[in-house]
Formats: structure tokens, C-alpha cells, sequence
């Protein structure tokens, strides 16, 4: 179960897009997740052949449980590794629940997953097809660890099918705003807890950039129009190749700058929320290349199913306001991230250019960083690389 | 197409894009874009599906003139006569 926020400790499987026996390659979709933000269809980290799937759809399972084992194409049959999450920090502790579950009607599986147990006995109990909660822990705080799980198969040696049976109370489709407000109110108190935020404000001449749209627009069908909002990404992720420090994630062992630069980009959810997907290799697009993957986000975002790369990967975060906001917004970084930018409504100010005063659409860039990581000098310089390439859009 | 056959487009468009809203019972005259919720990239959408429906072509500066109702029923109706 990969971490797909800052503060997500647990997620509902909810569909399987691949059984055993399958090839997958790393990327493809594999399974369909329910979190607080939403379905999200989970990506495979690993190429290979689907072995066993190791979690029934409708359960509810801790981030970092395995949720199915892949053999790679080196691999002799039966050493399949376990498709845990890599990377973000899984954590370690999981609520213990009073033990009352009784016999007869079958657990559900919210409750199932509060079960304190180690990940090898629960890797044992769903192969063998062994509920954890018919069995008496021994580890601490009554966890139930691999020892526990082989005697219980000793009794049982017979290994019953493993359930995939959905458990259809468990499952629970569909937008739930509460939920949303939070899994942001989790992340957003952490990032306000762990980062030293400092701010910066520049307000700057948008008038090149919004006209050179506008030439690019008006030769074009609406369906190929390009946003200022794809301008924006493309101008901050060529800006932080020279500006790593505000690029990555702030880790238990402190900043790892990422060479990739995925950019998140906020985007609101009808009925309140929002999520910021990732922009994959931001740097390398074109313009037109990152419209249509802009296009694509709000569409899944909003109708569709995000993927997990899509949430997992962002390595710094755009929040624009689009046309109908207000100058300026001071945001909150994303943990693990380490800065986000904000942009305001482009807007006619009056503007000095050389001893006159003229009308000019002006952009108010915002940027929150990290102070464990950044100072406000290399900030501002940031933003003011940010005005620079916007001064030359034809150059993105 | 009648004015009202270009409403009827006009308000399942939009009614597409803010799905839990209803667009017919909206002030005519308001910005749809305030009274409907819609942000840029929705009403990008908005201008594209029109576009692609009544095969009208909308140059960008003409996007106030379609921000209502009544506005587009009126810009629509004078294109697709024209």
C-alpha cells in the first residue's frame, strides 16, 4: 500500500486490474485504491509476473503492506518480492485495537487492519488463508508475530484459498468531501508543525507572456488553446534547474534534492479540496506538452482516477489562481516537499516602464520554502529567474 | 437551430462541467463562471465542446461575450445565422 500523502496511514483496496499469472511492467496499473483523496490507481514499481495477490478487495490495509507479490524476470518461481512501497517514510506504528472481535459474523476489514501484527506473520496468515483474528498474539502488546502465525498453520495445515471475495461494506466508492478536508487538515498542521516556512512576494510584467498566448491562441481551435497556467509550470521548472535546493524532499535524513523535476499542480476538486498531481519531467516538455498533460490531470482529477505516481512523485508544488482570484497567495509547502510557488490572477495595474506610467497585466509569484533547506537570497532569486523566462515565452 | 436548441446545448455543456449544479435554474445574466464554480481550464473545456458541437469557431477575444447565458445564446445563434 504506497503512501499517497503526507499524513496517509492506511488505504482500501478496492479492485484488482491484474491477477496471477499476468505480466506487468513497471508502471502499469495494477490496482485500484480508495485513500481520503479519492480512487487511485496504483502503479507497479517492478516488472515482471503477478505471483500471488495478497489482499482482497475491500480490505483496508496499513501504507507499506504488501499488497500482492511480483516475480521479476530473474527470478526463480516462489522468490517474488513483495510490492511494498519504496521510498516514502511507512510508518511504523500501527493503533492497537481492543481485541474483541468474536466469532461468527465475519471481521470487517477496517477493523481487521488495526490489528497489531508483524508483516511477515501477516504475509503468512493471508497465504495460508488464516484470519489474524483467530489468533492469540504473543509480541509485544499482544502483536501477533510469524511464530504466532506458524502455529496457528500447524493446527490448520490444510491452506484454505485466500479470500478475494469483496466485502462490499468495506468498500466505499466515491468522493467523500469530509474525508478530503482531513487528509488536507493532517498534511497542512504538519507542514505548519515540522517546516520553518519563510516567504517571498515579486510582482512582475506578465504582458509579454499573456500576449504571446494570445498570438499562439488565435491561430488555434479552442481544444489546442494553451493556459497561462502551463506558461507558469514550464517557466518554475526550467527556473529550478539552477535552483535545486527547492527541488525534493525533506526526509528523516534530511533534504534529497531530485534531479527529476515533477511538478504538482493544484488542482480544485468540485465540492471542495483539492489535489496537486504530479507533472512528470516538467523540464523536458514543451509547452503544448504540458497543457495536454494539464488538460488530462483536471479531467482525471475531477472525473476520473489519479495514479499513484501521480500523487506520490511531485517534487515541488504550483498553485496558480487562474483568472477569477485575487493578486497573491501566501501557500503552505506539501510535506515532504520543500517549497511551493504560488501565481495570483494576472491583472491591468498601472506600471512604470522607463519615465512613463502605463497599463501592464502584472502576476504577483508567491514562493513558501523551506528554511531547514533554503534561505530567502537564493529564494528571490528563484522567482526573479521565474520573471525572466516568462519575459521570453517563445523560449520555453 | 433555434435560440432555444442552442440554450438546451449551451446548459448541458455546462451542466457537464459543474455536474452538481443546475445551469437552467442560473440567472441568465450572470457570469457563469461565478455562479457555476468554473475555472479556467473548465471554461476552456466549455469553449471546446461548443466548438466541437456546433462547429463554431470562438477566437479567444470573444470570451466575455459567451461569460453568461443569454450572452452565448445570443453570440451562438448570430454566428451559426451569419
Amino acid at each position: 500500500m504506497p503512501s499517497l500523502g503526507a499524513d496517509m496511514d492506511a488505504g482500501t483496496l478496492v479492485e484488482w486490474l491484474k491477477q496471477p499469472g499476468d505480466t506487468v511492467a513497471k508502471g502499469d496499473v495494477v490496482a485500484v485504491v480508495e485513500t481520503q483523496k479519492g480512487a487511485i490507481e496504483v502503479e507497479s514499481f517492478l516488472s515482471g509476473t503477478v505471483e500471488r495477490l495478497l489482499i482482497a478487495p475491500g480490505t483496508q490495509v496499513p501504507v507499506g503492506t504488501p499488497l500482492a507479490t511480483i516475480r521479476t524476470d530473474d527470478e526463480a518461481p516462489g522468490a517474488a518480492r513483495g510490492m511494498a512501497p519504496p521510498a516514502m517514510p511507512v510508518p511504523t506504528v500501527i493503533p492497537p485495537l481492543p481485541r474483541t472481535q468474536p466469532a461468527g459474523p465475519p471481521a470487517l476489514a477496517t477493523e481487521r487492519i488495526r490489528m497489531r501484527a508483524s508483516p511477515a506473520a501477516r504475509k503468512l496468515a493471508s497465504e495460508r488463508g488464516i484470519d489474524l483474528t483467530s489468533i492469540a498474539g504473543t509480541g509485544p502488546d499482544g502483536a501477533v508475530v510469524l511464530r504466532d502465525v506458524e502455529r496457528a498453520a500447524q493446527v490448520s495445515p490444510v491452506p484454505a484459498p485466500v479470500p478475494l471475495v469483496p466485502e462490499p461494506a468495506a468498500i466505499r466508492r466515491g468522493f467523500d468531501s469530509s474525508e478530503m478536508r482531513k487528509a488536507i487538515a493532517a498534511a497542512m498542521s504538519r507542514s505548519k508543525r515540522e517546516i520553518p516556512h519563510y516567504y517571498l512576494a515579486h510582482t512582475f510584467d506578465f504582458t509579454p507572456a499573456g500576449a504571446w498566448l494570445q498570438r499562439l491562441n488565435a491561430a488555434r481551435p479552442p481544444a489546442e488553446r494553451v493556459l497561462p497556467a502551463a506558461l507558469l509550470v514550464k517557466s518554475v521548472a526550467m527556473a529550478l534547474k539552477s535552483y535545486p535546493e527547492f527541488n525534493g524532499a525533506y526526509t528523516a535524513e534530511g533534504f534529497r534534492p531530485s534531479t527529476a523535476i515533477h511538478v504538482g499542480t493544484a488542482i480544485a476538486i468540485r465540492g471542495g479540496g483539492l489535489v496537486a498531481p504530479a507533472i512528470h519531467d516538467a523540464d523536458s516538455k514543451s509547452v503544448d506538452e504540458t497543457m495536454a498533460t494539464l488538460r488530462d490531470l483536471v479531467a482525471r482529477t475531477r472525473s476520473g482516477r489519479l495514479r499513484s505516481s501521480e500523487i506520490f512523485d511531485p517534487t515541488i508544488t504550483i498553485s496558480s489562481l487562474g483568472d477569477r482570484g485575487v493578486d497573491g497567495m501566501l501557500a503552505v509547502i506539501y510535506p515532504p516537499q520543500v517549497a511551493i510557488i504560488a501565481f495570483g490572477t494576472p491583472a491591468l495595474r498601472p506600471w512604470v516602464v522607463g519615465a512613463g506610467i502605463i497599463p501592464r497585466t502584472l502576476i504577483t509569484a508567491t514562493l513558501a520554502a523551506d528554511h531547514r533547506v533554503s534561505d530567502g537570497h537564493r529564494g528571490a532569486l528563484l522567482l526573479l529567474e521565474v520573471e525572466r523566462l516568462l519575459q521570453q515565452p517563445e523560449a520555453l | 437551430m433555434s435560440d432555444i436548441e442552442i440554450r438546451r446545448t449551451v446548459i448541458e455543456i455546462l451542466g457537464n462541467i459543474a455536474p452538481e449544479s443546475n445551469p437552467a435554474l442560473i440567472d441568465e445574466k450572470a457570469d457563469v463562471r461565478a455562479a457555476l464554480d468554473i475555472d479556467s481550464m473548465d471554461f476552456l473545456n466549455f469553449m471546446s465542446t461548443l466548438h466541437a458541437r456546433l462547429a463554431v469557431n470562438i477566437p479567444e477575444a470573444d470570451y466575455p461575450k459567451l461569460s453568461t447565458i443569454a450572452g452565448a445564446v445570443a453570440y451562438l445563434g448570430t454566428k451559426l445565422r451569419a
